[in-house]
This record gives C-alpha cells, sequence and structure tokens, in this order.
C-alpha cells in the first residue's frame, strides 16, 4: 500500500451524515473479483440519474471539487455493510483523506488497510469546513505526521492511534508483520482448548 | 472480580500483547463467502501465501445464488465469482458449501446449523451480519477484505479491545411483538451510532426468554446499531441447540457445555455503558425511511419535521421522504405495499418462516402484491417443506425459493422494481438496498405477511384478535 503523508488538495463538502457503504458502492458493482477498477461507480446513484446522466448539483459533478483528494462528510461515515469495495472506490476515485466527526468501525479499519487517512474532527469544526467548502472550494493542506489539517484561515489538530499513523506512514504489509509473530501464534495454537 | 463475558472471551484469545499496539487476537472460525473473498485469495497467490487453519475456515455460497432455476446463472460476472471461489477453495483446501450442495446456505444461517458456531469463540466473515452468531455466546464480527486475508495467512486479527456496553430488556413482550421489533425498536430509540466502537452484550428477562433463533435475529442487526458485535450469555436453550450437531463436540459434548455455561457474564459484572428498554413498550415496528433507525410502531404516523430539532435532522426527514414517496404524518397503516420479501440471515430460519405461514395460512395474497419466501439455507428449506409451509405459501400465492441472501440485497435478479414499495424481513433499508430506487419497509415476518394480504401494512396484533 502506498504511504501517505501530506496531502494538499481542495476538498469535497459531502453535507450528509450516516453515508452508508451502500452509497459508496452499490451493490450491483461488487462483483468483480479485483481491487481495482472501482472508482467510475462511486456514489453511482448520487453521481448519475436513472438514465445514466450526470446529476449537476451532486457535488463530485461540480467542476470545482473535481481534483478533490480530500472528502469532508457528517457523522457515521460508511455505516452498514463491511464491503472493502467502499474504501477501494474512494481510493479509486482518487481520494486519499475522509474527513468526519465519527466513522463506522468496520469502515474505519478498512481505510488503514487501503493507505487512505481517515480523520476525525470534531462535529463544529466538520460543520465549519463543510459550510466554506459549499461556499467556495478552497485547498487545504493534510499533514499525518504533525496530526494537522492546515486550511488558508486555519488549523486544527487531530488524534490518530499510534500503530495505524506508523502503518499509513510506511504503507507497511500488515501481514508480513504479523508473520514476525510466529512463535506466539504457534505457543497460542498449542495450549489452545478443543473440545472433540 | 467478576468479568462480563465479553471481557472472558477477548482475554482468552490474546495471542500478544503490547503497550500501543492493538492485541493480536486468535480467530476461531473464519467463514468465507463469494463476494468479500476473490482478492483476499489473490492476495495470498501473488505472495505466495498459504491458509494457516484450513480447519478452522468454512465457505459457502449465498449473495449472488439465483433462488430459482439452478444452476442456471444468467449474469456472467455473478457467475464468475462464483466458479472464482469453488476454484479458490479447491486449490488452498478450504471446505465449501457449493451451490446445490446440502449444506449450502446464507453463511450466518449454515454456522449455527451445521454447529460450527459455539459459544466463547471469535468468529469472523467478511460480512458485517456476522454479528448473528453472538446469539451463542460468541464475539462474532464483520471484517473487510485485506483482514480476510489477514485471517487466512495467520489465523489471528490485530483488535483494539473495544469498550462494553448492557442492552437491557426488561419485562414480557406483549402477544404479536418478534425479536424482530425489539431490535428495531432499540435502534430506532437510540439511533444507527449508538453501538459504535462497542460489543453489545443483550440481558434482561425478555432476552432469556427468547429462543436461539429469535437471539440471532436480534444480534443479527447489532451493526445496524453500529456495534462491533452483539451477543447474549450463553444458557441452557444453547447448549440444546447445539447438542448433535455435526460440528459441535460429540465426545466431550458434556465438558463443553461446562465450559460454555461458565462464560455467561458474572453477577455483578459491569460495563461502559448501560442502556434499559421495557419490553411493554415495544409494539410491532415498521421503518418508514432509508436507515434502520427510522422505524416507529405500526400504530404510529411518519414523523413530520416538527419531531425533529436540528437542520440537519430535519433535512434528513425530508430526503427520506423524498426518496421513499411518503408524506409526513401518513399513518403508518395506510402505506400501501406491492412486494414482500421474506428471507435474509436475519429472519429466514424455520420459526421465521413458521411465524410467517401462520398469519398466510387460508389467505391470498392481495391482487397488487407479489411476494417471494426464500429459506435461509438448503436444510432449513427441506424442514419447512417436510412441514408442509411451502404449500401453505405458494397457495397464497408466494413463490417458494432456493436459499440465498436474495433481495435482502439484490445482487442476483431479486430486485425490487424502481419506485415500488416492499415489506421485508431483512435488515437494510438503505436508498437502492433491493435495487435501484426500491422503498424498503423493515418488519418482522409475521408483519410482512399480514402487510402481503392486505396490501397495506396492519397490525398483527389486531388480525390476532380477530381470530380469537
Amino acid at each position: 500500500m502506498e504511504p501517505i503523508n501530506i496531502v494538499k488538495s481542495v476538498y469535497a463538502p459531502l453535507d450528509r451524515k450516516n453515508v452508508d457503504t451502500d452509497q459508496i458502492i452499490s451493490k450491483e458493482f461488487l462483483k468483480r473479483i479485483e481491487r481495482t477498477g472501482f472508482g467510475q461507480f462511486l456514489f453511482y446513484h448520487w453521481r448519475f440519474d436513472k438514465e445514466g446522466n450526470e446529476v449537476a448539483d451532486f457535488v463530485l459533478n461540480k467542476p470545482q471539487y473535481k481534483d478533490a483528494e480530500i472528502l469532508i462528510a457528517q457523522d457515521n461515515f460508511g455505516c452498514g455493510s463491511s464491503r472493502e469495495h467502499a474504501p477501494w472506490a474512494i481510493l479509486d476515485y482518487g481520494f486519499r483523506v475522509v474527513i468526519a466527526p465519527s466513522f463506522a468501525d468496520i469502515f474505519h479499519n478498512n481505510c488503514f488497510k487501503n493507505g487512505i487517512l481517515p480523520i476525525k474532527l470534531t462535529e463544529a469544526e466538520c460543520d465549519e469546513l463543510l459550510e466554506q467548502g459549499l461556499q467556495e472550494a478552497q485547498a487545504i493542506e493534510v499533514n499525518l505526521e504533525a496530526q494537522t489539517v492546515t486550511t488558508p484561515s486555519k488549523v486544527y489538530s487531530f488524534n490518530i492511534d499510534p500503530y495505524y499513523k506508523e502503518m499509513l506512514l510506511n504503507g507497511w504489509d500488515e501481514i508480513a508483520l504479523t508473520f514476525k509473530y510466529e512463535d506466539a501464534i504457534a505457543a497460542y495454537e498449542a495450549k489452545r482448548v478443543v473440545f472433540e | 472480580m467478576a468479568k462480563n463475558i465479553i471481557e472472558k472471551i477477548w482475554e482468552s484469545h490474546i495471542v500478544h500483547r503490547e503497550e500501543g499496539k492493538p492485541d493480536l487476537l486468535y480467530i476461531d472460525l473464519h467463514l468465507i463467502h463469494e463476494v468479500t473473498s476473490p482478492q483476499a485469495f489473490e492476495g495470498l497467490r501473488l505472495n505466495n501465501r498459504q491458509v494457516r487453519r484450513t480447519d478452522l475456515c468454512f465457505a459457502t455460497m449465498d449473495h449472488n445464488v439465483p433462488t430459482k432455476n439452478l444452476p442456471t446463472i444468467n449474469d456472467p460476472i455473478a457467475k464468475k465469482q462464483i466458479t472464482t471461489l469453488a476454484d479458490n477453495a479447491k486449490e488452498f483446501g478450504v471446505q465449501l458449501a457449493d451451490m446445490g450442495h446440502p449444506d449450502q446456505g446464507i453463511v450466518h444461517v449454515i454456522g449455527p446449523e451445521l454447529g460450527l458456531t459455539q459459544p466463547g469463540k471469535t468468529i469472523v466473515c467478511g460480512d458485517s451480519h456476522t454479528s448473528t452468531h453472538g446469539a451463542f455466546g460468541a464475539i462474532a464480527f464483520g471484517i473487510g477484505t485485506s483482514e480476510v486475508e489477514h485471517v487466512l495467512s495467520t489465523q489471528t486479527l490485530w483488535q483494539t479491545k473495544p469498550p462494553t456496553m448492557e442492552i437491557r430488556v426488561n419485562g414480557k413482550l406483549g402477544v404479536g411483538v418478534t425479536a424482530k421489533d425489539i431490535i428495531l425498536a432499540i435502534i430506532a430509540k437510540w439511533g444507527i451510532g449508538v453501538g459504535t466502537g462497542h460489543i453489545v452484550e443483550y440481558t434482561g428477562e425478555a432476552i432469556r426468554a427468547l429462543s436461539m433463533e429469535e437471539r440471532m435475529t436480534i444480534c443479527n442487526m447489532s451493526i445496524e446499531a453500529g456495534a462491533k458485535a452483539g451477543l447474549i450469555s450463553p444458557d441452557e436453550k444453547t447448549v440444546e441447540f447445539l447438542r448433535g450437531r455435526r460440528f459441535a463436540p460429540q465426545k466431550q459434548f458434556e465438558e463443553a457445555a461446562a465450559y460454555w455455561l461458565s462464560l455467561a457474564s458474572d453477577e455483578g459484572s459491569t460495563y461502559d455503558v448501560v442502556l434499559e428498554i421495557d419490553a411493554h413498550e415495544i409494539e410491532p415496528v415498521v421503518t418508514w425511511g432509508t436507515n434502520p433507525a427510522m422505524g416507529t410502531g405500526v400504530s404510529k404516523a411518519v414523523p413530520t419535521t416538527a419531531d425533529y430539532v436540528s437542520e440537519s435532522d430535519k433535512q434528513a426527514l425530508k430526503n427520506a421522504l423524498a426518496y421513499m414517496g411518503l408524506e409526513e404524518g401518513q399513518p403508518i397503516t395506510s402505506i400501501e405495499i406491492q412486494h414482500v420479501f421474506i428471507g435474509s440471515c436475519t429472519n429466514s430460519r424455520l420459526s421465521d418462516l413458521r411465524a410467517a405461514a401462520s398469519v398466510v395460512k387460508g389467505n391470498k395474497l392481495h391482487p397488487n402484491v407479489k411476494g417471494i419466501v426464500v429459506p435461509g439455507s438448503h436444510s432449513t428449506k427441506k424442514e419447512a417443506e417436510a412441514e408442509g409451509l411451502d404449500k401453505i405459501f405458494t397457495a397464497a400465492g408466494f413463490e417458494w425459493r432456493e436459499s440465498g441472501c436474495s433481495a435482502c440485497l439484490g445482487m442476483n435478479e431479486d430486485i425490487i422494481p424502481f419506485g415500488e414499495r416492499c415489506a421485508s424481513t431483512s435488515n437494510r433499508n438503505f436508498e437502492g438496498r433491493q435495487g435501484a430506487g426500491a422503498r424498503t419497509h423493515l418488519v418482522s415476518p409475521a408483519m410482512a405477511a399480514a402487510a402481503g394480504i392486505y396490501g397495506h401494512f396492519v397490525d398483527v396484533r389486531q388480525l390476532e384478535k380477530q381470530e380469537a
């Protein structure tokens, strides 16, 4: 996975709470057996109407947000299905950072496995950013090392679990790391209680 | 010191613990299906890795499988995903209940049925409804595909120990009120984010009174409250359910049973959060919106913007009603439906089919309504047929199908058409869940069956009064 530290980009303000993974990537696009190619289907039923035409007032279809690598939304982002196709679609579309007041657990976990940085800011801070971003697209800088989000007028700081921070900064393969604990796993298996 | 079941299971599964890191947790059972596993097996191949414990994995096909005209799969992409799982299972030596196999079914239905699901286990699957298995007193949770690959390779996961939550359901349920109504009422009361980051234990008189199948319905929807997992302490019902099941212990069953019962939360154990609800206040629930918390009692009405304080909540109501094609303040019983879906990992077990059949018996589907019944597993289907339930449904005009996830998420051909409305026993009413533009109302099996007969929602408690 790609390491991540500094991301400078405009952000797309998605002013919704409880964005579920069915909206992020709809079930008809889950049949691929690869990890790639899901970006074209991101938020499909919000981006396109029944006839397949772009919905003009959906945020990602507005030209000022086209190159956004940062997505900001409201509470409980990524709730529902465990489908990792959701972060795959977000990454493949071009986002590296998602900011929200809270995330659903499985989605949050899935981000760290794919080099996506999920940032929790307070609800008031997200509201402020959403409001500003909806008025005018603005470029901001996310710095994982420093744990900051910097806008032209303000610096926000965020917390992140140090274990996941290291993983993202280094782009580590978690499975390769776990293989270093082979002795501990084998020892656990030797004393594991199994009833016949 | 008194410990709750969550702490007991967690602590007994720690392979490695170190300051500043999540725990490395051992996984006892890994369930696998066709949609969230292909990229994980591909990852093993690319890195020249093996499945560490094929004996602790079990795979089946459920999400994509057709529920009629087997074994033909018309969708070539779905077919490829299904054959990919069969190929992967063969290549890596994983047990598989393939399409048409007597053990095939929805992964969360067959796990308990086969006795794979047992108290005290850590259970994972690339599916958020893995919480179902918590009904047996297991820590069971959904994971993404990267974690599926991690478990295949190492039989472990790095997990931060979550805070615990007790949801206590006091008192007795009224007649006609079911496990589905309990969990929908819990989610409606506290919201779809209430459990986020927590493992929930359901306790209280109303929970203890439930059968194992009803407990599975409750735990199944823990994820709809945002919880990482939901579970119920084992008791004699748990033990008796597992006795004689094929993958349950045989020679040492009594020793296993004693161990299982010892896992129940100790008297006086504590939780980080405690919520209480009175079973008396719960009535049959119908969801009216686009997430599972947007639900209310069948005797009530769709909310109005005046019921909400914040602008964002008012806007969420408007968005939901626009999608659902409903008016503010509209009585729930005035909502007309065109489809009934009885099935899914929430409500497709034998007791669910019996509950629906008891309402359907001797009646016909309303002329405007189409209905399908999709048993949760091949074996459930056979048991239901042995009792003649299939005949009751087909005589009323329902279609009786083969097992699978079906219209719960519409990955196969079982899709609700654009703008049409479905009374569904499934677990999610998100926009587009059952098909683009489809409108889903989550209800219990009896409520779904009754809506199918009347063409609109009705209170099953009134029907029972009339019959008495």
